[in-house]
């Protein structure tokens, strides 16, 4: 087992749509999609958008594409006309994930 | 063996021309096709046109079409553009004046209007239609008084519709991110309206294409410092099969990348429910797609599959939400963030000392915070330099403006070392979005198709 850094093992890229941010993260091959099926969950990044994402998420598998697509709510302080945050249309919310560590190998 | 060759022109309202010049001069395209509108587009055009009826398109299309319109003419390709916004009639009278100035004759430009339904909230909501906020639930009442625009998003039928009428340009107002370039597919290669494989695939071409560059590099996540010549990206071209499957590429010897890690990235930028991706002309499955490299910048992508398309269209409105008041301000190395830290609390004692009231004060540290919020931990290492930006949501744009006026006594009476002080950054007004769902045939009969003929 061995702790690794989203960063070095994955693709995102993040949008908005009204209140919601969705975050689309990208397995490099078979092996680490089953692995980021296992370690990532909605729930787990909930936890990680601590303060920062108030309403659920959801989780959809995409195995054609070895991707998780994440559906945010209220995560965008109202929306990218209204938010007063620097980042108002949520394109950060990406590589914010990439943050995330998880184990790696089997279990 | 037919093909249908689209490119696109523009991902957002301000995107770059040069790329969309490049592939009208040599991608030997059909078909240029414009995506200019955002949600937050229908709000800048909406207060452009609160200031001058003549406007509310979006202003590009002036340079756009000067530049466009000879070689369109030249190389026989049509244009579709929902540049018109919120005031397709004022977009429509733009490229007319361009193209008498450019003496084009016979061109013949199609205008769509029905989507905007300011006008005609009254009437919709007489038929019971309590037109409530898919995201909150709430209905519409509470903020009818504010709203600022209010459009339906059209497929890409009356685009189809123009095209049979022989437009050459075709300008719409709020269509679908993916209808123009669903629409001359639908033209060409003659899809019914239930062929929904085919429009499904018409529809994920559209959306590797509507944001332009996205699809050919920019934005990449992967190895992005490996792509070669952003400042020269090409944009994307889609050479289109009649079953409906494509190769996406971009003109020779432009910039960025096609890859499968490239284009897969925009599949499934700003999608929710991949299997479900729910357009006006179908709803589409992503799920079903393949991706697969099959020369250098060239990407097969085939089999996504589709469903009946919805009864309801989506309506955006947007509505006035009060103003943003902001100010930025740097501290130096040593202790920069304790600084910031330091401004952030004196001016939160101003403004409790002045009983100045606000619905929401917002801080954050650029260098540190401003980007990824609270979920980041304070770094290890001292920062260079760090500048606290705050921002309030009032609720007049007098109460906005009067939160700058904190910032510059910090510059001599607070921690030293302050530089770079934007104290009085001009303030904002907000928009909230409204989306909410209509029976389809509420809007369809109000769509009309005007062709005017440049004439000698």
């Amino acid at each position: 087992m061995a702790l690794v850094q989203l960063r070095d093992i994955s693709q995102v890229r993040a949008g908005d749509k009204g209140n919601t941010v969705n975050i689309a993260l990208f397995a490099p091959s078979d092996e680490l999609y089953r692995i980021f099926l296992r370690e990532v969950t909605p729930e787990k990044v909930k936890a990680h958008f601590r303060g920062w994402i108030e309403g659920e998420v959801i989780r959809y598998e995409v195995p054609n594409l070895m991707a998780l697509n994440f559906v945010c709510r209220r995560a965008l302080n109202g929306g990218g006309s209204s938010s007063i945050r620097m980042d108002n249309l949520g394109k950060c919310f990406g590589t914010n994930l990439q943050r995330m560590m998880i184990e790696v190998g089997g279990k | 063996m037919k093909i249908v060759r689209i490119g696109a022109a523009q991902g957002f309202y301000g995107d770059a021309l040069e790329p969309a010049i490049v592939s009208a001069k040599r991608g030997d395209i059909q078909y240029l096709a414009f995506d200019c509108l955002a949600e937050l587009t229908m709000a800048i055009l909406a207060k452009d046109q609160a200031k001058d009826p003549n406007k509310g398109y979006t202003r590009d299309i002036t340079p756009a079409m000067q530049y466009l319109l000879p070689i369109a003419k030249d190389k026989g390709f049509k244009m579709l553009t929902n540049a018109g916004g919120i005031n397709p009639e004022g977009a429509l009278q733009e490229v007319l004046r361009i193209a008498n100035k450019l003496g084009l004759h016979g061109l013949r430009v199609a205008v769509v209007t029905g989507d905007n339904l300011m006008g005609r909230l009254d009437e919709l909501q007489e038929s019971v239609l309590t037109l409530e906020d898919l995201e909150t639930g709430e209905k519409l009442g509470t903020v009818k008084d504010r709203l600022m625009f209010a459009n339906a998003y059209l497929g890409a039928q009356p685009i189809v519709e123009a095209l049979k009428q022989g437009a050459d340009v075709v300008i719409t107002g709020r269509t679908t991110d993916t209808a123009q370039f669903l629409a001359p597919l639908i033209y060409e290669f003659g899809w019914s309206q239930e062929d929904w494989n085919e429009l499904a695939q018409g529809i994920l071409m559209g959306h590797l294409m509507e944001c332009s560059g996205q699809s050919t590099g920019g934005n990449f996540s992967g190895c992005w410092w490996e792509l070669k010549d952003l400042d020269l990206i090409g944009y994307p071209i889609a050479e289109v099969r009649e079953d409906g499957s494509f190769v996406l590429t971009k003109p020779e010897e432009t910039g960025g990348l096609v890859s499968v890690d490239t284009v897969k990235e925009q599949m499934l930028y700003e999608i929710h429910d991949p299997t479900a991706y729910v357009t006006p002309d179908v709803i589409a499955d992503f799920t079903t797609a393949t991706l697969e490299d099959i020369g250098p910048d060239r990407v097969l992508v085939r089999g996504a599959t589709g469903k009946h398309r919805p009864d309801s269209l989506k309506v955006v409105m947007g509505y006035e939400n009060g103003y943003m008041g902001q100010a930025m301000v740097g501290y130096s190395w040593p202790d920069a963030l304790r600084k910031a830290r330091a401004a952030e609390e004196i001016i939160r004692k101003q403004l409790q000392r002045r009983g100045w009231e606000y619905e929401e004060v917002h801080a954050e540290y650029l260098g540190f915070n401003s980007l990824h919020g609270p979920t980041v931990e304070e770094p290890q290492e001292e920062l260079n330099e760090v500048y606290l930006r705050m921002t309030v949501r009032a609720k007049t744009r007098e109460d906005a403006d009067r939160f700058g006026r904190l910032f510059p006594y910090l510059a001599l009476n607070g921690p030293p070392s302050l530089g770079g002080s934007f104290g009085t950054l001009t303030s904002r007004q907000l928009l909230g979005m409204w989306s909410t769902l209509i029976p389809r045939e509420m809007v369809e009969r109000e769509i009309k198709i005007r062709i005017e003929e440049v004439s000698v």
